[in-house]
C-alpha cells in the first residue's frame, strides 16, 4: 500500500475514530465548567490541556469531530446526491438545451463567491449547524456535476455503449448501469476532497459564529474563543487548529492515495 | 476568434443578468423587516408602516428590482441604512483595503508557487519533489484563519515586527502596507500550495509530449525545455486557478478581516448583514460577484491568447 493511503487512512481513521468514542466515553465532561482549572497547559491529567473555562481540550476536541465530520458528510452528500444525477442527464443529453441550462446553472453557482452565499445563507435562515451543511453542500453540486459530466461524457462514445443503444437501452438506463460505475473511482476520490473542503468551510464558518451554535463544541469556535487568549495560553489555539489540519490533511492524502490505488493507469506515472 | 468573442460577450452578459436577479431574490428571502429593524421593537405599527412606505418596501418585488438594478448601473447603490451614507462610496472606501490585500496575496502566491512548482516538476518522483509536495499537501489543509493567528502569535506578539490587527489607512503607506502583511501571508500560503500542485501536475504532463522530446533531442537540458517549451504550455490550467483565486482572494478575505479587524469589503459584507443592512448587502454581494464574472471573462480571453488553437474553434 501506498504511503499516502496508509497515512491518510490512518489520520482519516482517528478523526472518525475519536468522534465515534465521544458517544461512549470522553476523559472529561465538556458541559462541566471548572473555572479553576482554566487555561492548564497539557499534563498527565488533561493531555491537551484545559481551555478558558476549565474544559478538558481533549473532550472537546473529540465532541468536535463530531460536528465537522457530520457537516461535511452530509454536506457531500447534498452535493452528490444532486450534482451526479445533473451531471449524468448532461452529459446524456449531451448539447441539449437542458444539458445548457445544468451547465450554466452551475457556472452561474460558481461565480458567487462561496463563502458570501454561505454567510448569506446563514444570515437569512438563522446561524446552525444545519444551516451550515446547506450553504457547504450547495457549492459541492456544480462540482459533482461537472465532474461527472466531464468523465461521463467520452464513455458514452465507447462501442459497449453503442451496443447498449442498439440493444434499445435508454438514457437512463445506460447512465445507472454503464456509466455510473465506470467513474465511481472519479466520484469517490472528489467525494474525499470536497470532504476535507467541507470541514475547512465549516470551521471557518464556526470561526465567524455561522456554525453549530453553544453549547455544541465545534473546531472552529474553539479557535475563535481561543484567539484573545492566544499569547496566555497558545495550546487553546494551537490543539483545535492541528485538529483540522491533520484531518483534512488526512482526507487529502486519502484521496489522491485511492486515486492512484483505483486508477491503474496513474500507476508509475510518478 | 470574433464569434468567440460574441458568444463569449453574450454568455458574460447573461450571467450578470441572472447574477443580479439571484441576489435580489436572497437578500428578499431574509426574515425580518428592516423598516421594523431600525426602529427597534417598540415602534408604532403606523410609524413602521410609513417608514416602508419611505423606503419603497411597500412595492412590488418586480418593480423594486427594475428600480434597484436600474439605479445600479447608472453607479448609484441605494443609501445604507446605519452607516447614512451612499452603498457605492462604502464599497469604494472598502475596495482600498480589500484590492491591494487580494492583489498582495495572488502575487505572493504566484512568487511562492512558480519556483516551487518548477522544481518539483524538473525533479518528479525524485526525493526534492516528494518533500516539496509534502509540503504543499500540508499548506492545502491549512485553515488559513488558524494559520493567520499563528502568525500573529510569531510576528506581533512574540517578535513585534509587525502590528496584529486595524488598518492605519493609506495616509501613511508605509503603516498601511505593514498591517497588510499578515493578512496577505495567511491569504497566500494556502493558495501558493494549490498552484504549486497544479502547476506541477500540468508541467509534468507536458514534460511527457513528443515536442519536449524533440527539444531535448536537439541539445537543450531537461531545465531549459522545461522553461522555453513546458512552462507556456503548462500555463492553461494555472491560468484558470488564479482566476479563480483573485475572486477567493477579493470575498474570501472576509475571515482573515475578521482575525486582523480590517476594514475590508468581506467585512463590510459581514457586519452588514449582522445589522439588517441589506441595500449593502446586495450593492456590496453585487459588485463582488460581477468582478468574478468579469474576471472569469478575461480567463477566458486569456485562454485565447496562450493557446492559438482556441481562437480558431
Amino acid at each position: 500500500m501506498r504511503l499516502s493511503l496508509a497515512l491518510g487512512l490512518l489520520l482519516t481513521g482517528l478523526a472518525v475514530l475519536a468522534a465515534g468514542l465521544s458517544f461512549l466515553w470522553t476523559p472529561g465532561d465538556v458541559t462541566q465548567l471548572a473555572i479553576a482549572d482554566k487555561l492548564l497547559p497539557p499534563s498527565g491529567e488533561h493531555w491537551l490541556g484545559t481551555d478558558q473555562l476549565g474544559r478538558d481540550m481533549l473532550s472537546m476536541i473529540m465532541v468536535g469531530a463530531r460536528t465537522s465530520i457530520a457537516v461535511a458528510l452530509v454536506a457531500v452528500g447534498i452535493g452528490m446526491g444532486l450534482g451526479v444525477p445533473l451531471g449524468l442527464i448532461a452529459a446524456a443529453f449531451q448539447r441539449s438545451w437542458l444539458d445548457e441550462i445544468i451547465m450554466r446553472g452551475n457556472d452561474l453557482i460558481f461565480a458567487f463567491p462561496s463563502l458570501v452565499i454561505a454567510i448569506l445563507i446563514t444570515a437569512a435562515f438563522g446561524p446552525s449547524a444545519v444551516n451550515a451543511i446547506i450553504a457547504i453542500g450547495i457549492f459541492n453540486i456544480p462540482v459533482f456535476a461537472r465532474i461527472t459530466r466531464g468523465s461521463a461524457l467520452p464513455i458514452w462514445t465507447l462501442d459497449y455503449i453503442r451496443a447498449a443503444r442498439v440493444a434499445g437501452k435508454g438514457a437512463a438506463r445506460i447512465s445507472l448501469q454503464h456509466i455510473l460505475p465506470n467513474i465511481a473511482n472519479i466520484l469517490i476520490v472528489q467525494g474525499t476532497i470536497q470532504f476535507s473542503l467541507g470541514i475547512l468551510a465549516e470551521a471557518g464558518l464556526s470561526y465567524v459564529g455561522l456554525g453549530a451554535q453553544p453549547p455544541t463544541p465545534s473546531w472552529g469556535r474553539m479557535l475563535a474563543e481561543a484567539q484573545t487568549m492566544i499569547s496566555l495560553a497558545p495550546h487553546v489555539a494551537i490543539v483545535p487548529g492541528l485538529a483540522i489540519v491533520l484531518t483534512v490533511l488526512g482526507l487529502n492524502l486519502l484521496g489522491d492515495g485511492l486515486r492512484d490505488a483505483l486508477d491503474p493507469r496513474l500507476r508509475g506515472s510518478r | 476568434m470574433q464569434r468567440y468573442l460574441l458568444h463569449r460577450l453574450i454568455v458574460l452578459g447573461l450571467s450578470l443578468a441572472v447574477a443580479s436577479v439571484a441576489i435580489f431574490m436572497v437578500v428578499e428571502l431574509v426574515p425580518g423587516d428592516p423598516a421594523s429593524y431600525m426602529l427597534g421593537t417598540g415602534a408604532q405599527p403606523e410609524t413602521v408602516a410609513a417608514l416602508r412606505q419611505q423606503m419603497g418596501l411597500d412595492q412590488p418585488v418586480a418593480l423594486r428590482y427594475a428600480h434597484w438594478i436600474g439605479a445600479a448601473l447608472t453607479g448609484d447603490l441605494g443609501q445604507s441604512f446605519t452607516y447614512k451614507t451612499p452603498v457605492a462610496a462604502l464599497i469604494l472606501d472598502r475596495l482600498q483595503v480589500s484590492l491591494p490585500l487580494a492583489l498582495m496575496a495572488l502575487m505572493l502566491s504566484v512568487a511562492i508557487a512558480l519556483p516551487i512548482g518548477m522544481f518539483a516538476a524538473a525533479r518528479n518522483g525524485r526525493a526534492g519533489d516528494t518533500l516539496v509536495m509534502g509540503a504543499a499537501q500540508i499548506g492545502i489543509s491549512l485553515p488559513n484563519f488558524w494559520f493567520a493567528m499563528l502568525l500573529v502569535l510569531l510576528f506581533a506578539v512574540r517578535l513585534r515586527w509587525l502590528p496584529a490587527g486595524g488598518f492605519p489607512g493609506w495616509g501613511n503607506p508605509l503603516a498601511a502596507l505593514k498591517s497588510l502583511i499578515l493578512p496577505a501571508v495567511a491569504l497566500a500560503l494556502p493558495q501558493a500550495a494549490i498552484l504549486a500542485r497544479v502547476l506541477r501536475s500540468a508541467l509534468v504532463e507536458t514534460l511527457g509530449q513528443d515536442y519536449i522530446r524533440t527539444a531535448r533531442a536537439k541539445g537543450l537540458s531537461r531545465g531549459q525545455a522545461l522553461r522555453l517549451h513546458a512552462l507556456r504550455n503548462a500555463l492553461i490550467p494555472v491560468v484558470t486557478i488564479l482566476g479563480m483565486q483573485f475572486s477567493f482572494l477579493l470575498a474570501g478575505a472576509i475571515i482573515i478581516e475578521n482575525v486582523f479587524y480590517l476594514p475590508g469589503l468581506g467585512r463590510l459584507i459581514f457586519q452588514a448583514i449582522t445589522q439588517r443592512d441589506l441595500i449593502v448587502v446586495q450593492g456590496a454581494v453585487l459588485v463582488l460577484v460581477a468582478a468574478v464574472i468579469l474576471v472569469t471573462f478575461l480567463v477566458d480571453l486569456a485562454y485565447a491568447a496562450i493557446d492559438p488553437r482556441l481562437r480558431l474553434k
